[in-house]
């Protein structure tokens, strides 16, 4: 598979496992054997400059990991990560050091990604000095005002110090830090799930303006399937390590093709969903050390045939996705399982249509 | 309007509700001043019926709570107002007394399973004892009853479970063994604070629906605390905004969420990002400018004017009363009589 000219990011057959044995002399005194867990598994992804790429997984998905190993931070057991063109693992000493400061990270919790001692000026400005993006420190201050303003602080802010700033300022001066180093690409892991939703959403909106004023990418990490609607281009869901479906971001959501992804969107709760019950036996993800054999959604799966509990399904392309489901034309053309009535005029015209458009 | 005169008039209506909470003001008295973070909170649960109290980080959601079971931690205290449960005041009562309410009239669920359940004993072990103590019953009946407190959270194999510990058990069903321990006792209210703010969305779902279920069917009252209006609208049937450890809006939840009468409730429920059809490409969420206050400085009169798009004069002068709007109960200036439009 080759990347588009435009690709910023490419992701392929990521695999990274961790070991997780006990102590060399418990191993031996137990009798154990050495124990692996396979955090990220034969990912692929491919993330267009410009583009919001959302990963979104339950806890033990492997999300952060892949976080981690996008931005160089631990290295691929196999697979490789290039970013725009340069891959991490190659190396080459120079071309890391300058794709560093192409690529930032904004932090889920805005409490520790700040040190308390530092003034704000002093966290801004750092990346500014680091890379030498200033002559002196006279223009370093005046670029940190600026970064203040465009983030929607003010320059006056740079003397404070974290503590004085609500959770939602701290995330905006976590973003200012980001762009300090004026980067292409940004990874956000959980930016938001520390937020109250009113603030959330001041953040998610100055992370969509910034992104059209600066050409900026993402790789927007989540569990809250909810934000990626209005976030994500594209949307990759893990589960247990493994990518089970990408596609772009109404086709997730309006036809998904895996059962995973289709539990998760009939699990979130919604505004218009007045007493609705869920199924209570849907149980949950496994330890990721032990992944159930075959698919490892299977387990959990109503759509499973045999074949499903011993050998992983092959990644398919199917209607503008990719998705690793046997059965992924029968998880599409399934009813919704709780249609909710009067829900504004999307859902009205998207079962209605397709029977209009000549299903009979 | 409507045939159930509680719904018709939320202030309350009910000659005795099950839970009635009346001007509760909570302070902690510290040196720069006396807080107030929960400030003439009044609301009403009726038996078998589920409440949410929803509201952001500090707006006296959990403090609410914490106040109704005598389960502040000092200095912080009850300064004013009551609390009735089932014509019982509970607001003076001395520590003793309230622990024989603890477990026995009120279950309690938290945000983390592993800090409701000691370690050290199975999960039949500290059900059974709660059964016993509560109820009143022999070692053998305690322990069945602990088994069928098992099988209704929907727990697998229970009997095998039963002599588990805590940490054998995953996330989700540690949940499950916490409301299993919240509804041994057969209480007439669970205050569940956050009870699936820890866990992921599948299981979420899967736990809301069963304490839903299995507090409708027992007639067991429930204050659910959550900052997750998709969370509001799934489960409880009337709704109490909280903002600033006051009231801002209290109604049926399908009233509250579809036509809310406070511009904060407004701003709640515009600025939820929602999975659901609607949600169309390019569009932005609505944010609600500035964040809550702090307990040192709650601005005068209504304590959400400097957040609010609709602010007049009178906002920042004086406290809005409640007023009926609609099925809901709001105190906004805007539907006062001669003040609003």
């Amino acid at each position: 598979m080759k990347a588009a000219a435009d690709t910023l990011v490419e992701v392929r057959g990521l695999t990274r496992r961790f070991d997780v044995s006990a102590p060399w002399l418990n191993r031996v005194v137990q009798r154990e054997s050495k124990r692996f867990l396979t955090a990220v598994e034969s990912v692929d992804m491919d993330v267009r400059r410009g583009t919001t790429y959302a990963l979104v997984g339950e806890s033990g998905s492997g999300k952060s990991t892949i976080a981690k190993l996008v931005l160089g931070l631990i290295s691929p057991t196999s697979g490789s990560v290039r970013i725009d063109g340069i891959d991490l693992a190659a190396g080459d000493a120079r071309a890391n050091a300058a794709l560093r400061r192409r690529v930032q990270m904004i932090f889920q919790d805005p409490y520790a990604s700040l040190n308390p001692r530092w003034r704000v000026g002093e966290i801004v400005g750092e990346p500014i000095e680091a890379f030498e993006l200033a002559p002196d420190a006279r223009s370093r201050s005046l670029r940190v005002g600026e970064l203040l303003e465009q983030v929607g602080l003010a320059a006056a802010d740079a003397a404070k110090f974290p503590h004085q700033f609500s959770g939602g300022q701290r995330q905006r001066i976590g973003i200012a830090r980001a762009l300090a180093s004026e980067p292409e690409f940004i990874v956000c892991d959980e930016p938001t799930s520390a937020l109250d939703v009113s603030v959330q959403a001041q953040v998610l909106n100055l992370m969509r303006d910034l992104q059209a004023e600066l050409g900026l990418t993402y790789l927007f990490i989540t569990h809250d399937l909810s934000v990626v609607r209005y976030m994500a281009d594209t949307v990759g869901v893990l589960y247990l390590g493994r990518l089970v479906e990408s596609a772009p971001r109404e086709t997730l959501f309006t036809a998904p093709a895996h059962p995973y992804t289709r539990m998760l969107l009939d699990a979130a709760p919604r505004l218009d969903g007045f007493g609705r019950e869920h199924p209570t036996d849907v149980g949950e993800a496994p330890d990721p050390i032990d992944r159930p054999s075959g698919c490892h959604y299977h387990p959990r799966c109503p759509y499973r045939v045999p074949e499903c509990e011993t050998s992983y399904p092959d990644v398919r392309a199917f209607g503008g996705r990719l998705v690793a489901c046997r059965e992924a034309r029968r998880v599409i053309e399934a009813p919704a399982v709780a249609p909710a009535p009067a829900s504004g005029p999307e859902s009205a015209s998207g079962p209605e249509v397709a029977d209009a458009s000549g299903r009979r | 309007m409507s045939a159930n005169p509680a719904d018709a008039r939320p202030a309350g209506a009910s000659a005795s509700p099950l839970l009635a909470v009346n001007d509760l003001v909570v302070e902690i008295p510290t040196r720069r001043g006396t807080l107030r973070p929960v400030d003439g909170a009044s609301f009403r649960i009726e038996a078998g019926e589920i409440v949410g109290v929803v509201g952001e980080s500090g707006a006296g959601k959990s403090i609410t709570g914490a106040a109704i079971i005598g389960l502040l931690e000092r200095p912080a205290r009850i300064a004013g107002g009551e609390v009735v449960l089932a014509g019982e005041h509970l607001e003076g009562l001395s520590e003793s007394a309230l622990r024989k309410v603890r477990g026995g009239r009120v279950g309690t669920v938290f945000q983390d399973p592993s800090t409701s359940l000691n370690p050290l004993l199975t999960v039949g072990d500290q059900l059974a004892e709660t059964a016993a103590l509560h109820l009143g019953l022999g070692r053998r009946a305690a322990r069945e009853r602990a088994l069928a407190a098992l099988v209704d959270v929907g727990i697998p194999a229970a009997a095998e479970r039963l002599d588990a510990y805590p940490h054998e058990f995953s996330g989700g069903m540690r949940q499950r063994v916490v409301i299993a321990l919240a509804l041994i006792g057969e209480p007439e209210l669970v205050i569940a604070d956050e009870p699936t703010t820890a866990l992921d969305v599948s299981v979420q779902a899967q736990v809301l629906t069963l304490l839903r279920r299995l507090c409708t069917e027992r007639g067991t009252g429930v204050m659910l605390v959550t900052h997750d209006m998709g969370v509001i609208a799934e489960v409880t049937d009337r709704t109490v905004v909280l903002y600033a450890g006051r009231v801002a809006e209290t109604g049926p939840t399908p009233d509250v969420l579809t036509r809310p009468a406070h511009p904060y409730t407004e701003g709640l429920v515009a600025s939820t990002p929602t999975p659901a059809a609607g949600a169309a490409e390019g569009r932005r969420l609505h944010q609600i400018p500035g964040a809550m206050p702090g307990l040192l400085a709650i601005p005068p009169g209504c304590a959400f004017h400097p957040r609010c798009p609709h602010a007049m004069a009178v906002c920042r002068e004086k406290r809005p009363p409640p007023v009926i709007t609609g099925r809901t109960e709001t105190r906004c200036w805007l539907h006062v009589e001669g003040e609003g439009k």
